[in-house]
């Protein structure tokens, strides 16, 4: 169950949109902040609130790359490997940090906070090879930095 | 050399609304308001010459044009700020550091349209512009420059901003508006077009950030004056062109269209890295064809890149310098292309992976004289693709195929990657 608070707001972002699914992503992302991922219980709670079914919800949930559908630590590095990053060193970045935190790409460390994902361009492609924690860009990096930035030196 | 789009620029933060005022900041929009009718606007922006900035470079004020004047209900504007095309990040850079310029530049469109509800599309990741641009609607609407009665000229309109959770194909402006509806953002059939037929059914433009951004200048010190900053006859304006890779200077400088290549790359870039020497170069892009040293002389405007062989795109420049695999970088692109398509179409979805398929046989040594073959044909058959985004995703291929065919040929000969341990990172 959401909070009263949370459910308000989120109500109140529906009834401002020209249709109630209009406001679907943002509540999804509203949620998915609010659980750490977009759990089955936040596609319901999801679906009733915008008048879909689960399934519609679904649909959106899985077709963009920040809804999570699993769980993920509550920190996830998003290491980008679109072109600017790749003639960078982008795929070493992200061997190298695999390394140190002892996963694969798409992984959580075995105590569960940090996650570890490729994505594509984050447009920060004058500062390569890039990277982004939560939602903020860092840029050019080396993987000694993105580890201090997740607290894994 | 004169700037519009950054000229009100401080170097480490955004520019504020008082700043941008005192600069002559929403004095198109005033002056429109009061003075000038719909049809006016829409006018300066034909005789302007302004091209779409967001990577097809259709004319603006045309397309402003096919909007019917005369249907019932609403219609809408739509800024399209989903910016996810690779090597581009030009508007990420114009709306942090100046928010106020895209609010002005779409309180114009929209008064030349007759709208009264626009929205801002943004990507995800974007945080920080996103936050900007929430600020500078929420302080132009105290300042009463949005809202009902703007300047007590009788017209209203009111800004939405929405926030994107990612997918390239959001990009695709059908595919926007489904995104907008809370749809699954597959891409709509084309007629209807948008401007007859788009958001909720009703008639809509969609316009990218830069090129709305363009219009305050335009309506301010007038069309002519505007055409005249690009660098040769034919091209208009100025462009926002955003670098990366192997050169000094990796920033997004505005500069005159129809500017040559080396003019940009030995100019603001600041000439290769140490140690680096130019091999090719993405000119507009990740689903732009490649130039080489030989196309160091072409004017970067629309149609002399076209006639190139490729298009000024987006204008995200990715220099390449000696040590970079071609059929690698290629890989790279057709990747991020396959994982981005939306899978509404058959030749995309399973066309993409093919192509893929092939280049990474051949990368990793395994690759035989007849892929070639099959890439070429490939970029015929994903031509037939429902939206852009394959054949767009081809064009990196088609370079490949017609610029490097000899790297190619060394990879099959060989039995591997020529480049590999060339690079020390």
């Amino acid at each position: 169950m959401i909070p009263e608070p949370l459910k308000t707001e989120l109500q109140s972002s529906i009834a401002h949109a020209v249709t109630r699914r209009e406001a679907a992503v943002g509540v999804m992302k509203r949620l998915q902040s609010h659980y750490g991922w977009m759990t089955d219980e936040a596609v319901t709670e999801a679906a009733e609130l915008l008048g879909l079914s689960p399934l519609q919800v679904e649909e959106l949930a899985t077709f963009y790359e920040m809804i999570y559908r699993r769980p993920v630590g509550p920190k996830v590095i998003h290491v980008c490997d679109s072109i600017s990053c790749w003639s960078m060193g982008g795929e070493t970045l992200l061997q190298q940090l695999e390394h140190h935190l002892e996963i694969s790409a798409g992984g959580t460390t075995g105590d569960g906070a940090v996650t570890l994902l490729p994505c594509s361009c984050l447009g920060n492609c004058g500062n390569a090879p890039a990277i982004m924690i939560g939602e903020q860009l860092h840029g050019p990096i080396t993987v000694q930095q993105a580890l201090d930035l997740v607290g894994r030196r | 050399m004169e700037q519009v789009l950054f000229r009100h620029n401080h170097p480490d933060r955004m520019v504020s609304l008082e700043e941008y005022r005192l600069e002559g900041g929403f004095e198109a929009w005033a002056k429109a308001v009061r003075a000038m009718s719909p049809d006016e606007v829409q006018q300066a922006v034909i005789d302007s010459g302004l091209r779409g900035r967001g990577g097809a470079g259709f004319p603006t004020g045309k397309k402003w044009s096919f909007v019917p004047r005369d249907l019932p209900g609403p219609r809408y504007l739509i800024c399209n700020c989903d910016e996810m095309e690779p090597g581009t990040y030009k508007d990420r850079v114009l709306l942090e550091k100046n928010p106020y310029l895209l609010v002005e530049g779409m309180a114009l469109a929209a008064y030349a349209l007759q709208v009264n509800h626009a929205f801002i599309f943004i990507r995800r990741g974007y945080e920080q512009a996103a936050h900007n641009l929430r600020q500078a609607i929420d302080e132009a609407r105290r300042a009463g420059l949005l809202g009902s009665n703007i300047l007590a000229g009788g017209f209203s309109l009111e800004l939405d901003l929405h926030q994107s959770a990612g997918r390239y194909i959001c990009g695709e402006e059908t595919a926007l508006m489904n995104a907008l509806e809370g749809l699954r953002a597959n891409p709509r059939a084309k007629p209807p077009f948008p401007a007859i037929k788009g958001l909720w059914g009703q008639p809509t433009v969609v316009n990218n950030v830069e090129t709305l951004a363009n219009i305050p200048a335009i309506i301010e010190r007038g069309p002519a004056w505007w055409k005249g900053l690009a660098a040769i006859p034919e091209a208009a304006g100025t462009k926002l062109f955003c670098i990366s890779g192997h050169v000094q200077k990796t920033e997004c400088i505005e500069l005159p269209l129809g500017i040559t290549l080396g003019e940009i790359i030995d100019g603001p870039c600041g000439g290769m890295r140490p140690g680096s020497s130019f091999k090719a170069c993405i000119p507009g892009g990740a689903s732009t064809p490649y130039f080489t040293s030989d196309h160091w002389q072409v004017a970067m405007d629309f149609d002399a890149v076209a006639k190139a062989g490729s298009r000024l795109g987006t204008g995200g420049i990715v220099v390449f310098d000696q040590n970079t695999c071609m059929v690698g970088a290629t890989l790279n692109l057709i990747r991020f292309f396959a994982r981005e398509s939306c899978g509404w179409c058959t030749p995309c979805r399973e066309g993409l992976p093919f192509v893929q398929h092939i280049l990474e046989r051949i990368e990793d040594g395994l690759g035989r004289p007849e892929d070639i073959d099959i890439l070429r044909e490939h970029v015929q058959r994903l031509n037939y693709a429902f939206c852009a985004l394959a054949p767009g995703a081809m064009g990196p291929v088609e370079g490949l195929l017609r610029l490097f065919g000899d790297e190619l040929d060394e990879h099959i000969a060989k039995g591997k990657c020529p480049f590999k341990g060339s690079r020390s990172h």
